[in-house]
């Protein structure tokens, strides 16, 4: 990005503000607590660029949805906890709030209690707090498509997969190697779990943060010859963990990545070092997608796209946005059929999120066949049963190489209901019922 | 103790006098700051940064290879005298305190100016050095940190005879001996500062590149200071040796803690290993083992 285009990103992201604020009739407004600076920028822009060219073409293709305009605005994080908390309270009396999508844990975190007083629901796609699955309990908040729990049997389940079955998994030595962070630690009570019923050796090991330096974690490994390593990283961990395991003798095929160890951020910087590597992910990357093809010319053809890089288009953390961007305005689009074609409150998005589903059939209507799999959201179950898949890295882009692969729900289902429920219990949350969640506040 | 058991420890052993030695090139830069003007210059991480981002980018727009290092090195000698400037010249005489502020404040400059120059997505930086590792006698030792480590020596080596056998170099300790002795003696402090800052921002730039094709090129790099303020506390902030020392000792203390203690307090202490033993030793040595010991007359 060159200085001049960066003047111009920010007077059109001051223009939305501006513009933001003078909320007609029938708009719909999406407050983004973004990042496009600092250590995670990257992944921000990435995000946010195709949240944003996904709500453009909702506007441009079809003049909003089903007449209702949206609208967004930005306010820049950093990531920081402290920044996006200031950006809620900034934007928080903009009328119209659909949803939160702030993609960071800890500013997610940091809301909770806030957007459960406001009534207004937070996204948390593919992270965020696993017990926040339960409906009953967090009537508001939805880590759509994967929580960290399902991430962790999906991963299991590949492996088995790979080996020929669960049943093969008897024996054989995992080790996990976790960024040393609440965000980091949040599966070591499940890959314990599952190591007991599956019966294979595991072995977790912590690389404190930013983990920029790992070879005592790697000779370790190198020691323990487990069979697969699970990389459960972050930002600069994730590349070099492929740069110390090739140092270290240890095959990248055998590596798995998490959900944030699976973009090209993560990969481009250690070179050859991540060629066959693999990592789980809810949405393929690639241009080919129908949706993807519309943004291009629909969106970027009339130079209104929002990646400043053309290239980056189809990325990992560009199609993660465009997919945010398809369950936001469906939500928004199902509450809708419910309560009228106008602007909607944020409660009233809620019982929309709380009633998201879109079968492989309605994903291939909206254009996104093969990008993502399908969701099932009710009002108890807020991640919606995603389906994950895997792509390896060939040196230049991902490849996904399995089929659509379903976490063990069932198996998730107790556990997290316990973790909410003694959430609930510490802050004498009363739990909610179906009839509950169709209560809903209109104004 | 097997035979096996004991290879292991020498290769963490080894592999932390290598990733020392990665951390005496962020702390030399410091050590050259400090030993001349009295900064603690917490923009070096920065700097690093800056002049790792700046290399990459040129070359990822189709710069040669030498000519982007000729640029890059022209820019960081631009940004040494600026800094020198703009910033330095006018706290001259004032607190070490507000100097180093002036560097803190300095810091997220040069990292908000490198990402709005140059963007801020994350970029491969391939130096053409293998980095697959090779055996000796049951050891692997990755080639790319043993060339690193060579790098570092060559420096080491390139920057004493610098201060030893040249004129300027021997300017830059009558300065880091006693400031007001020197301005007596005819000695210009600005255009002597203004070639320290240069050299620093050629450490950083060595830096950057060898720590860049280590992690990649992104914002982390500047974090990379924080891995060099334990090897200064151990070693010195005003000694060259003591910042090789200092980064081998931190260096294999951290591997040997985090592989050998690790696992009895769950594991992932490097990160405050460090910090531990470089307070003891300020504890006992506030000077730090090779810093020069202050005399103050009261």
């Amino acid at each position: 990005m060159t200085f001049f285009s960066h003047l111009k990103k920010v007077a059109i992201a001051t223009a939305f503000v501006l513009g933001a604020t003078a909320v007609h009739a029938d708009e719909q407004y999406f407050p983004l607590q973004s990042y496009r600076v600092g250590p995670y920028a990257a992944g921000g822009t990435g995000f946010f660029g195709g949240f944003i060219d996904y709500l453009n073409l909702i506007n441009i293709r079809d003049g909003g949805v089903n007449g209702v305009k949206l609208t967004w605005s930005e306010g820049e994080t950093q990531y920081e906890v402290e920044k996006g908390v200031e950006v809620y309270e900034r934007l928080k009396s903009n009328p119209g709030i659909a949803a939160w999508n702030p993609l960071s844990v800890g500013i997610a975190y940091a809301m909770i209690d806030r957007i459960t007083d406001d009534k207004v629901p937070l996204i948390t796609i593919n992270h965020g707090r696993t017990d926040t699955t339960d409906g009953r309990v967090f009537p508001y908040v939805f880590p759509l498509l994967l929580n960290p729990y399902s991430e962790t049997s999906g991963i299991v389940n590949y492996i088995a997969s790979k080996e020929g079955s669960l049943d093969k998994l008897k024996g054989k030595k995992i080790v996990v190697l976790y960024h040393g962070s609440p965000y980091g630690k949040e599966t070591i009570p499940i890959y314990e779990l599952l190591a007991q019923k599956y019966g294979f050796e595991l072995s977790q090991i912590e690389v404190p943060h930013p983990g920029n330096e790992q070879q005592a974690q790697w000779l370790t490994i190198r020691r323990e010859r487990p069979d697969y390593v699970v990389l459960r990283g972050w930002g600069v961990m994730n590349p070099v963990a492929l740069k110390t395991a090739q140092k270290t003798g240890f095959p990248a095929d055998h590596i798995v990545g998490n959900v944030w160890s699976n973009s090209e951020e993560d990969v481009i910087p250690a070179g050859d070092a991540a060629k066959g590597y693999t990592a789980i992910t809810t949405q393929a990357s690639g241009e080919q997608y129908s949706v993807v093809q519309e943004i291009v010319k629909t969106i970027y053809g009339a130079g209104k796209g929002n990646l400043e890089d053309k290239g980056r288009i189809g990325s990992v953390y560009h199609n993660l946005g465009i997919v945010n961007g398809i369950l936001n305005v469906e939500a928004v689009r199902i509450a809708q059929a419910k309560f009228g074609n106008r602007t909607l409150t944020g409660d009233e998005v809620r019982w929309g999120f709380e009633h998201l589903k879109l079968d492989p059939a309605r994903v291939a209507a909206l254009g996104a066949k093969d990008l993502f799999h399908s969701i099932n959201v009710s009002w108890d179950n807020h991640e919606g049963d995603g389906y994950v898949t895997f792509q390896q890295w060939d040196g230049k882009k991902w490849n996904v190489v399995s089929d659509w692969i379903a976490p063990d729900w069932k198996l998730l289902r107790p556990i997290i209901e316990k973790s909410s429920e003694a959430y609930a219990k510490e802050k004498g949350i009363k739990i909610r019922t179906a009839e509950d969640a169709e209560a809903v506040v209109s104004n | 103790m097997s035979y096996y058991d004991f290879l292991f420890a020498i290769e963490v052993l080894v592999g932390g006098l290598l990733s020392g030695v990665m951390y005496s090139l962020v702390a030399i830069g410091f050590v050259l700051i400090y030993k001349t003007s009295g900064v603690l210059n917490f923009a070096q991480g920065s700097m690093v940064l800056f002049a790792a981002l700046t290399f990459v980018s040129l070359v990822e727009r189709g710069i040669p290879f030498a000519l982007s290092l000729l640029i890059t090195f022209a820019v960081m000698v631009a940004l040494g005298f600026t800094i020198e400037r703009i910033v330095l010249r006018p706290l001259v005489n004032r607190s070490p305190m507000t100097l180093f502020m002036a560097t803190l404040g300095l810091s997220y400059i040069i990292e908000g100016a490198a990402q709005l120059m140059w963007g801020t997505q994350v970029h491969g930086l391939d130096l053409g050095i293998d980095d697959t590792p090779f055996e000796v006698g049951g050891i692997l030792i990755s080639s790319f940190d043993l060339l690193a480590a060579g790098i570092a020596a060559a420096m080491v080596a390139g920057l004493s005879a610098f201060f030893y056998w040249t004129r300027i170099g021997l300017a830059f300790r009558a300065v880091a001996d006693d400031q007001f002795a020197a301005l007596a003696v005819g000695l210009r402090l600005p255009r002597i500062w203004g070639t320290v800052w240069t050299a620093a921002g050629f450490v950083a730039l060595v830096a950057g590149l060898l720590w860049g094709a280590r992690l990649g090129v992104q914002f982390s790099l500047s974090l990379i200071v924080l891995k060099a303020l334990p090897v200064l506390v151990l070693g010195g902030f005003d000694s060259i040796l003591g910042a090789i020392v200092g980064g081998l000792i931190i260096g294999a203390s951290e591997k040997l803690a985090e592989v050998y203690l690790g696992p009895f307090v769950g594991g992932g202490i490097e990160g405050w290993f460090a910090y531990a033993l470089a307070l003891v030793v300020l504890l006992v040595r506030p000077s730090g083992l090779f810093g020069q010991k202050t005399v103050e007359r009261v």
